[in-house]
């Protein structure tokens, strides 16, 4: 489905948030061939019982753990990397045995649509489908019972999404987002940290759960980075990024509002970018400094190409900036010296953990793809995204022989029986 | 007051102390202690609340706390350490791995049926994964609830793993703090008010309930061992048990041999009189005993029935060709009620299972392994157990948890470890090599896009030990095997400049 229809899948992406053909390639294509690929080389492996060590009173009985299908699970994807976060969720879920309704957002509409074409052309008709629609649709599948939920987004809507779930005590997976920092202290290549940042936020053109959302340095440090971020939007997106095919837009009115309105009230001073368009839902690149702690783009996550900086004095203070907040779903820090990456990677918590560049870690399957505490629930990608979809069985399967070792387990009892039984329940290391 | 233990415990997680592996240990060890050299007093407490002989404490809740125990203290090193990943081509020379985090402060919620058990193997993974834990026992058990909470402050630390004591209301108030993981046992109706109030905080909860477990006796079966495993499963404890066999299954020809051998079980294990036995056990309290009672009503067993109210006895009881839209089995039992369920073979005991929510534990008794087989495949549960009842509770190598309504989350040895932490996932790079980057950055081109593409695409690379060491063997091996093959290849080829020289030795 889409090696066939790559033509028609970015023409829909394009439309939705004239994602640039390359960022759509990568962010979208190549990674979901990857996650199948990866998936399709490894699932007999995955399947297979796990067999597991034992103790002396199961010495000879098969002990294993079996994974099965949970049965039928509901998939919601939002509108930033509308085929990603909607069929990625659904390799798993799909490995794991299970049937899938899926709900792409409706904010995404060309991609909405497509899919709603699509995937019954190329699946099961009966075992998956795609429901269409918005708040209200939504409200009225969740009162349906799911054996799993499935969930990217915003955490406002997550909290309804678990209510929903705990009615019928279905379990779910939340991807959500939050602000994730991005950290530059002491030592560092100021113009390739620069460069990888700049990558990592103007990505998508900002729209990105993933995206470092402000970024944290000493004052020294921003002297040096804001003319590095300068030149390296210079060379990415040329003088006037608006022109530039490279860059996306806003995917919607209402957003574009959103953005502006957190850049007006913003009291920080913009040192480069803040042209926009309405029409054209185009926001440049923008950064700002002397942005403070309660600045109204501290008040939400950004999701959009405005990147605040905020001076702090020390490691110290900027790990107590980081760790007053929400564990945030990633968490980047760019320094040639190891000592302040082990120190912030110790002393902080988050989804996922980069040195020395942004984003990137979305990409390994090998790795599990998930927030913590105000940033989500569970991860995916590769054999995360199988097992979590999957059920565990624990299988124990015993013979009838010994039955005289289990008669010390049985009544009458007497002081000699507990000390056997002790001796026979200790697990052999493995 | 509540708030107040919480907040302490909050505090005490971000100082920072349970970080250190030592510390962990050091409260592991001492958790350990407790256990042994408070035995009795524990033992004491359970017999006040549920009549539970002082055999059965060790056997079902003392040995699984020192096993699970045993096992943190000696793998946590182990369980804590980074997990190496595969990685492709774009990260060969980075570090990529995954580092098991503490959570912060976890909530346990335990029950009143293995009051120490459910709390305290909930407790060490908590510890183990560096957390700090609000432990809140159930009320029912009230003499052990206020045991652990005078006991646990004498060995761990006071602030981490505070113990809080109360019934419904405090249990609310709890509830409406924010936590970072809820750890639950119970019932299914309290898990869907724990899970809604962790919705508001959107905290991840871990939910070990209950359901019926169904137990299937297959007619070509040893029926004589079968039924003296089935009986001590699903009375021990007076039936009081989540993963006890709530009823049997059985075709209708060997329903009479089946409750001859569990009547003979029983005289065995409990005598002729198991109200004067003191192996068996008390039900919890008035309101189970009345809703136990009430269950049975409109049956006439063909064991047991007997009932002292003073005593809150229920004697083991038998029912048999139970109709399957009865009270009985519409709810789980939790009592000394055994009914059985006629079914005409194997694939209607399935479909029987299957039609019901997933129980938290199935148990076949089969002598046929490809029966046997199928019929793990076509259903589903928790967990199963051929041939025995609970034992996949004892491994802790085995995930034990439920599916559907009867939980969510497993835990026990390392997979309350995994559950209770976080699993990051980390990349350390460094900013060198930046003209491999190149090619992902705007502006792009036909060229820099293909190139971007196939390195995304390169296939994973695992670097993990054992292929090191496999990869190092087989090279090893191969230079030995190429070694050999020269040597042999000479020798054929006719080494006459050493045999020329042996020969003159020799002569």
């Amino acid at each position: 489905m889409v090696n066939e229809n790559e033509e028609q899948i970015l023409k829909a992406l394009h439309q939705d948030l004239a994602k640039p053909k390359f960022e759509a390639i990568l962010s979208e294509l190549v990674i979901l061939t990857n996650e199948l690929h990866y998936a399709i080389s490894n699932l007999r492996s995955w399947m297979q019982p796990e067999y597991v060590s034992k103790s002396l009173a199961t010495r000879f009985d098969d002990c294993f753990v079996q994974r099965e299908p949970l049965g039928v699970v509901l998939i919601i994807a939002p509108w930033n990397y509308p085929l990603q976060l909607l069929l990625l969720p659904l390799v798993g879920a799909i490995a794991a045995g299970n049937c899938a309704v899926i709900k792409p957002s409706e904010i995404s509409l060309a991609t909405e649509n497509l899919m709603a074409e699509l995937i019954p052309r190329y699946l099961s008709q009966d075992c998956y489908a795609v429901v269409r629609g918005g708040p209200e649709e939504t409200k009225a599948l969740l009162e349906n019972r799911f054996d799993h939920i499935f969930y990217t987004g915003s955490q406002s809507v997550a909290r309804s999404i678990l209510q929903a779930a705990s009615v019928h005590l279905t379990p779910v997976t939340l991807e959500l987002g939050g602000k994730c920092p991005g950290f530059i202290y002491g030592h560092v290549n100021i113009v390739a940290a620069a460069r990888r940042l700049v990558w990592a936020k103007f990505f998508n053109a900002g729209q990105s759960c993933v995206a470092p959302d402000y970024l944290l340095c000493t004052r020294a440090t921003q002297d040096t980075l804001v003319p590095a971020l300068r030149q390296a939007l210079e060379d990415f997106y040329g003088t006037n990024p608006q022109t530039c095919p490279d860059l996306s837009r806003i995917v919607s009115p209402r957003h574009w509002t959103r953005l502006m309105n957190l850049l007006g009230r913003s009291k920080g001073k913009v040192v480069v970018g803040g042209e926009s368009n309405e029409e054209d839902k185009y926001i440049a690149p923008t950064v700002l400094v002397d942005v403070t702690e309660d600045d109204a783009l501290m008040e939400e996550e950004i999701f959009g190409p405005i990147l605040p900086i905020i001076t702090v004095e020390s490691l110290e203070k900027g790990i107590e900036f980081i760790n007053c907040r929400e564990k945030p779903l990633a968490l980047y820090v760019f320094s040639d010296e190891s000592s302040v990456i082990n120190m912030v990677l110790e002393k902080t918590s988050s989804g996922g953990f980069v040195s020395n560049d942004g984003i990137i870690h979305m990409s390994l399957p090998g790795l599990p793809f998930g927030g913590v505490g105000g940033s989500g629930w569970g991860s995916y990608h590769g054999r995360w995204g199988f097992e979590t979809f999957s059920h565990r069985k624990a299988c124990m399967l015993r013979g009838w022989a010994l039955e005289r070792l289990n008669g010390l387990r049985y009544p009458p009892y007497r002081d000699d029986k507990l000390g056997w039984l002790r001796w026979t329940c200790v697990i052999d290391s493995n | 007051m509540e708030r107040q233990a919480v907040n302490r415990a909050k505090e005490a997680f971000l100082s920072g102390r349970t970080r250190p592996l030592e510390f962990r240990l050091q409260q592991l060890h001492a958790l350990q202690r407790m256990i042994t050299e408070k035995e009795t007093e524990i033992c004491t407490s359970l017999k006040q609340d549920i009549n539970r002989s002082q055999y059965d404490t060790p056997l079902l809740e003392l040995i699984g706390i020192e096993n699970e125990i045993s096992l943190a203290i000696e793998k946590l090193t182990q369980w804590a350490a980074p997990r190496q990943v595969d990685r492709n081509i774009l990260t060969v020379s980075d570090e990529v791995y995954v580092q098991p985090e503490p959570l912060g402060v976890v909530l346990i919620i335990g029950a009143w049926n293995y009051p120490w058990a459910v709390t305290l193997q909930p407790l060490v993974g908590a510890i183990a994964a560096g957390n700090a834990a609000v432990v809140k026992p159930s009320e029912l058990s009230e003499y052990s609830s206020l045991l652990l909470r005078a006991l646990l402050p004498r060995y761990l630390d006071k602030d981490l793993y505070p113990v809080v004591t109360g019934g419904v209301s405090e249990t609310q108030e709890l509830l409406r703090l924010r936590f970072d993981h809820i750890f639950y046992t119970g019932s299914s109706t309290v898990g869907k008010v724990v899970m809604e109030a962790a919705a508001r905080h959107l905290t991840p909860v871990t939910l070990e309930l209950g359901g019926k477990s169904p137990c299937y006796i297959d007619k070509n079966c040893d029926i004589r061992i079968a039924c003296r495993r089935i009986t001590w499963g699903k009375f021990v404890n007076c039936g009081q048990t989540c993963i006890a066999p709530d009823y049997i299954l059985c075709e209708p020809c060997i329903q009479g041999r089946v409750v001859e051998c569990i009547r003979q079980t029983l005289l065995e294990f409990y005598g002729a009189d198991p109200k004067c036995s003191p192996d068996y056990g008390r039900i919890i309290n008035q309101r189970h005993f009345s809703r136990i009672m009430s269950l049975m009503e409109g049956y006439t067993p063909v064991i047991g029935g007997q009932t002292d109210a003073s005593q809150r006895y229920i004697a083991p009881t038998v029912l048999k060709d139970v109709p399957p839209h009865s009270r009985l089995m519409q709810e789980e039992i939790f009592g000394p009620l055994l009914p059985i369920v006629a079914v005409s073979d194997m694939d209607d005991a399935i479909r029987f299972v299957n039609e019901r929510e997933k129980p938290l534990a199935l148990y076949i008794f089969c002598s046929d392994k490809k029966a046997t087989k199928k019929m793990i495949e076509e259903t589903t549960s928790g967990g199963v157990t051929v041939n025995d009842v609970m034992m996949h509770y004892t491994l802790s190598s085995l995930p034990f948890g439920g599916v559907g309504q009867s939980g969510m989350g497993c835990y026990h040895g390392k997979h309350t470890f995994d559950q209770l932490s976080h699993q990051r996932a980390c990349l350390i790079r460094s900013l060198g090599m930046e003209s491999v980057n190149l090619s992902r950055y705007p502006p792009q081109d036909r060229r820099r896009a293909r190139r971007a593409r196939m390195a995304l695409k390169s296939p994973m690379i695992d670097l993990s030990k054992r292929t090191f060491v496999w990869a190092v063997s087989a090279t090893i091996i191969a230079f030995g095997l190429l070694v050999t093959l020269l040597v042999i290849l000479l020798i054929a080829s006719g080494l006459n400049c050493t045999c020329w020289y042996w020969r003159g030795w020799y002569y």
